[in-house]
């Protein structure tokens, strides 16, 4: 930072222009979040004005309560939750057994299985719609939140697998070992003494499994009919007796359904930045 | 718990008591405020009627997305929805998950509706709905405007449509940067197969794909209907009107934005709504000539009752209580919605609500059927096709006559070995 | 590609502990195959099995509403040519090239524009200044809207009629309206979803970079620019890779954003999800959209394998 004493003129224009570079950057991400969340609290007749017209105009909240009035909206976000709750929640069992034998166990086969994991988290879903789509409404479970739960098994478990084996392999063997001359089951190890240091390691993996899950988008518009997610009730948003495009309650609704999102990233900010890094970069 | 074993004997008592022992109904409703809200009272007095409770499905408001998901719902054998709502476009595609209502519903009742839209219902012998009510594509135009730019009656020919609406737009535009001459369906989806064919039908153009079948699509005049049309945007319509459907259209016209319109008869009574900027200044005409004389696309919704329905008896009772007349009158009433039977076209009270109903009457006997009849299993792709084509010369990415060649190409890939 | 059981461990009964080590390296596997199992269940359910029916679809004639009744026809699905000249298979539909087309397109110049910008964004990050704790949080928002979300953000602001950027920027330009305008908006929202996305992981891996050598950079004189040139990208090309590699992955099997701001129709033509999508279910063809699931499960599986091999990955 000599620049200050040899050219200071430099160094201030140097200066000046990289907090520009920051405010457009933070504009960059943000505006059009914010210009959502303007639109939720605009009257549908306001929609038309011009852009700083638009900004100035009168605030009403009845967008959120036209969302909120609308039962298949309503439903859809039970829906959502009970499908990424449980796809998490049976992913992260799972994937927290298989991390385990993955990250601590020698046996032969384990590149195999680390490579059918890998194929597997890159699978393009498309690849087994059809073949889904079969299987579910054989077993009877098309529009049923179940069979939709299941189906996001593809993404979420290889994910959760993936990103807990690199933090189980982190994780000093010591611990293990005080157990293990105890003559305690792998499980009752698992349990007992892994579980509490992978703590952090497990919320995160499940917040992000679950931001998945929240945002599917193919296999719920596929797999679900009267029993819509919320992403699909969003897609298709039309609650207009209204005579324009009912884009107030379309935005509202995205609110509502983003708000929750950002608050849980927000609040594991740091524990999301090192668990997408994990998976990725270590690879 | 006591309370909970009592209450569910007492439910259980009011259950046997009814006479067919009351059940719950699914009927699938469109999503758009006043139909949905139409579907639901129409519903709430059968259900008062009968004893019986309807549930409502409220379905996605795109065709589209409506038939992707009911043939969804269908695949899986699903007993969700009982009664569906048929596009007329829809019993050859889905007859085989439909209950065959003849013999079921008294011939005398089903020969009160229209025969041409009783025969498109009809598949391989089978009736695999009955109508609710029909559509026909109809020119909406603005009578103050045509009043005040000199004109005293709606255009006849296409050509007479874009000189008006260039007129008028120059004009209004002058105090209302937005205004626009001429608003339709453009986006890439069913509602354009739609329009394209009362282009093509009225310029001489044929039916895409005719009677027996055979692709009649590339000729001369369907290239000069698609080109014309073509013509529109970005002079007459906005740009973005190749993303329009429906909605987007009448929002427009509705707010005060258009002179003229290309939409089906529901748009009637929403124009005339109290909270509509053009009440009392809406005319309706036949859509314009292209040579040929006019012509407009049949749609129109029908009910059938699914296979796979836990209550056919009342999922019938439930589609002859809707598609009687006494329902029909008061959808004509009160929303514009055409009724089937011919009987209801000289009713006093529907006239009075829908002046047009009488001077059209021949627009919806001799509405023009899309090629589904034909093209049976594959018209969903037969329209994707042609829509995709229409759309391609609308972009300016390619020309009339070229896009009509392609999609003769493209139709006997669709085709292959036969429809 | 089907899941098989991990190679059979020796069958030795449990020996007693300490007695031979291959007793307790035979317990230790078996006690890792049982705690595998329900993972392996799990994938074979969703991912081994379903996948085996679409190949086994993809060479069938098959209606969706009625896949028992299939009919063996070998490769027609892909390639099939009629008596009369005319091509069935998917292969020879003009509708499935553009799609492959658009996709390449979209995936091609997102993740470029999504590197960059993610690399800006990151380098920003990473210096020392007043806000850049707000600007980190900042970066995670457009990350975590779902992109459904997006996608009906952005299509409202790129309304002709009263859209920011449509009616606004354009003057009542519809940019959605053409599908070769659209590709463009449609990258316009998936670089601004996912540049947030290559920023943070870009971020990590600056953050693991030993801070001497920029010391002796700057001791040898060397200007910001010639580190970055010499120093960073460099070192950053590991991580940069697999950023690159997983988000093209992404891109290749983009669906929503297509369906949700063009519609059924013209997602088929710019979207290879799009289009099998639309084959699969909206047209009923069983057949034909497995073929064209298959199609696109071998681009995908051939660039990952390429990647696995040519950069050795190693799991241990």
């Amino acid at each position: 930072m000599n620049l200050k004493r040899t050219n200071p003129s430099l160094f201030y224009l140097q200066r000046t222009l990289f907090y520009v570079l920051v405010i457009v950057i933070a504009a960059y991400l943000l505006f059009p979040f914010f210009w959502a969340v303007l639109t939720s609290f605009r009257r549908a007749t306001d929609l038309f004005l011009p852009p700083l017209q638009f900004i100035g105009a009168p605030t009403t909240i009845d967008n959120y309560i036209q969302v909120f009035g609308n039962p298949s909206f309503r439903r859809g976000l039970l829906y959502s939750l009970i499908v990424a709750v449980g796809a998490v929640a049976v992913s992260l069992l799972f994937g927290s057994f298989a991390a385990y034998a993955l990250g601590r166990f020698r046996f032969r086969g384990k590149q195999f299985i680390m490579y059918v994991i890998l194929a597997v988290s890159v699978f393009p879903q498309i690849a087994v719609l059809g073949g889904l789509f079969t299987l579910i409404t054989r077993f009877g479970l098309f529009d049923n939140p179940l069979g939709l739960m299941v189906s996001y098994l593809i993404f979420t478990i290889p994910f959760t697998v993936w990103v807990l084996t690199s933090f189980v392999r982190d994780i000093p063997g010591e611990l293990e070992e005080a157990a293990l001359v105890d003559g305690a089951s792998p499980l009752q190890t698992l349990f007992r003494v892994l579980f509490p240091v992978m703590m952090p390691a497990l919320v995160t993996t499940g917040l992000l499994a679950f931001i998945n899950a929240w945002n599917e988008y193919l296999f719920a518009l596929t797999f679900m009919s009267t029993n819509r997610t919320v992403p699909v009730v969003i897609a298709n948003y039309s609650g207009a007796s209204q005579y324009d495009q009912p884009w107030g309650p379309i935005m509202a609704a995205s609110i509502v359904v983003t708000i929750p999102l950002i608050t849980l990233v927000l609040i594991f900010q740091r524990n999301i930045v090192s668990g997408l890094t994990a998976g990725a970069v270590k690879g | 718990m006591k309370k909970a074993i009592a209450l569910f004997s007492l439910t259980a008592a009011i259950a046997a008591s009814s006479q067919a022992g009351a059940v719950q109904v699914t009927l699938a409703c469109g999503t758009v405020g006043q139909e949905l809200q139409l579907c639901k009272d129409g519903a709430a007095r059968w259900a008062k009627k009968t004893g019986n409770t309807v549930k409502i499905f409220e379905s996605p408001n795109l065709t589209n997305d409506r038939l992707g998901l009911y043939q969804q719902q269908l695949a899986a054998k699903s007993d969700a929805i009982d009664v569906y709502q048929l596009d007329i476009i829809w019993p050859g595609l889905l007859a085989q998950h439909f209950v065959d209502l003849k013999g079921k519903v008294p011939a005398a009742e089903v020969n009160a509706h229209f025969k041409g839209i009783i025969d498109a219902d009809t598949v391989d012998g089978k009736l695999v709905a009955l109508p609710w009510f029909t559509d026909a594509g109809l020119l909406y135009y603005r009578t103050d405007l045509l009043k005040k730019y000199g004109y005293n009656a709606a255009p006849k020919t296409w050509t007479e449509l874009a000189t008006m609406a260039k007129k008028i737009q120059d004009g209004e535009k002058k105090a209302n940067s937005t205004f626009t001459g001429f608003v339709w369906q453009g986006k890439n989806y069913e509602g354009l197969t739609c329009d394209a064919l009362e282009w093509l039908v009225s310029f001489g153009g044929g039916t895409i794909v005719d009677n027996t079948g055979k692709i009649t699509v590339n000729n001369p005049n369907a290239a000069k209907a698609i080109d014309t049309a073509a013509s529109w945007v970005k002079s007459i319509s906005p740009a973005g009107v190749t993303t329009y459907g429906e909605e987007e259209a009448r929002g427009i016209f509705q707010s005060g934005n258009a002179a003229f319109m290309r939409n089906w008869p529901y748009a009637w009574a929403l124009g005339q709504s109290p909270d509509s900027k053009v009440k009392g200044k809406i005319g309706v005409a036949p859509l314009p000539s292209g040579g040929n004389g006019n012509a407009a696309t049949l749609g129109g919704w029908n009910l059938g009752v699914s296979m796979y329905s836990k209550n056919q008896a009342a999922a019938i009772d439930l589609v002859r209580y809707l598609t009687g007349a006494e329902e029909q009158k008061i959808r004509a009433v009160e929303a514009a919605y055409n009724p089937t039977r011919p009987a209801l076209y000289k009713d006093q009270a529907v006239l009075k609500a829908n002046p047009f109903f009488g001077s059209l009457l021949d627009v919806f006997t001799s509405a023009v059927a899309r090629p589904s009849g034909p093209t049976k299993l594959k018209y969903n792709q037969v329209s994707q096709a042609f829509s995709g084509a229409v759309s391609d010369v609308l972009n300016g990415k390619s020309t009339g006559t070229a896009a009509v060649k392609k999609l003769e190409t493209d139709l006997a890939r669709i085709k292959g070995r036969g429809w | 590609m089907t899941v098989n059981a991990p190679a059979k461990p020796p069958t030795a009964p449990p020996a007693p502990k300490q007695k031979r080590v291959r007793g307790i390296e035979g317990a230790r596997a078996w006690q890792a195959f049982w705690l595998l199992l329900p993972t392996l269940i799990a994938i074979a359910l969703v991912a081994g099995f379903p996948l085996y029916r679409t190949i086994f679809f993809s060479v069938q004639e098959a209606n969706l509403t009625t896949p028992g009744q299939a009919t063996y026809v070998g490769l027609q699905n892909f390639w099939f040519t009629t008596a009369e000249g005319i091509g069935l298979g998917f292969l020879q539909d003009p509708q499935w090239w553009q799609a492959v087309r658009n996709t390449l397109t979209f995936t091609v110049v997102s993740v470029f524009l999504e590197t960059v910008f993610g690399m800006i964004v990151a380098l920003v990050v990473n210096s020392a200044f007043r806000g850049r704790a707000f600007l980190r949080t900042a970066m995670l928002v457009p990350w975590a809207i779902p992109t459904v979300v997006s996608a009906q953000m952005w299509a409202y602001m790129y309304n002709d009629s009263f859209g920011l950027i449509g009616q606004g920027v354009l003057g009542g330009q519809a940019l959605l309206a053409d599908p070769s305008s659209a590709i463009w908006a449609l990258i316009a929202v998936d670089v601004w979803k996912t540049t947030s996305f290559m920023a943070l992981l870009i971020l990590a891996g600056l953050q693991s970079l030993p801070g001497d050598m920029y010391e002796a950079a700057d001791m040898d004189g060397a200007s910001k620019w010639t580190q970055f040139w010499r120093l960073t990208l460099p070192l950053l090309r590991p991580a940069l890779l697999v950023a690159l590699v997983f988000r093209s992955l992404d891109a290749l099997r983009v669906f929503d954003i297509m369906y949700v701001m063009l519609g059924a129709n013209d997602a088929a033509s710019t979207s290879m999800t799009g289009y099998a999508r639309q084959q699969l279910i909206d047209n009923q063809l069983l057949g034909v959209g497995s073929a064209v699931s298959v199609a696109i499960f071998i681009i995908i599986m051939a660039i990952v394998v390429a990647y696995v091999t040519a950069f050795r990955v190693k799991f241990d």
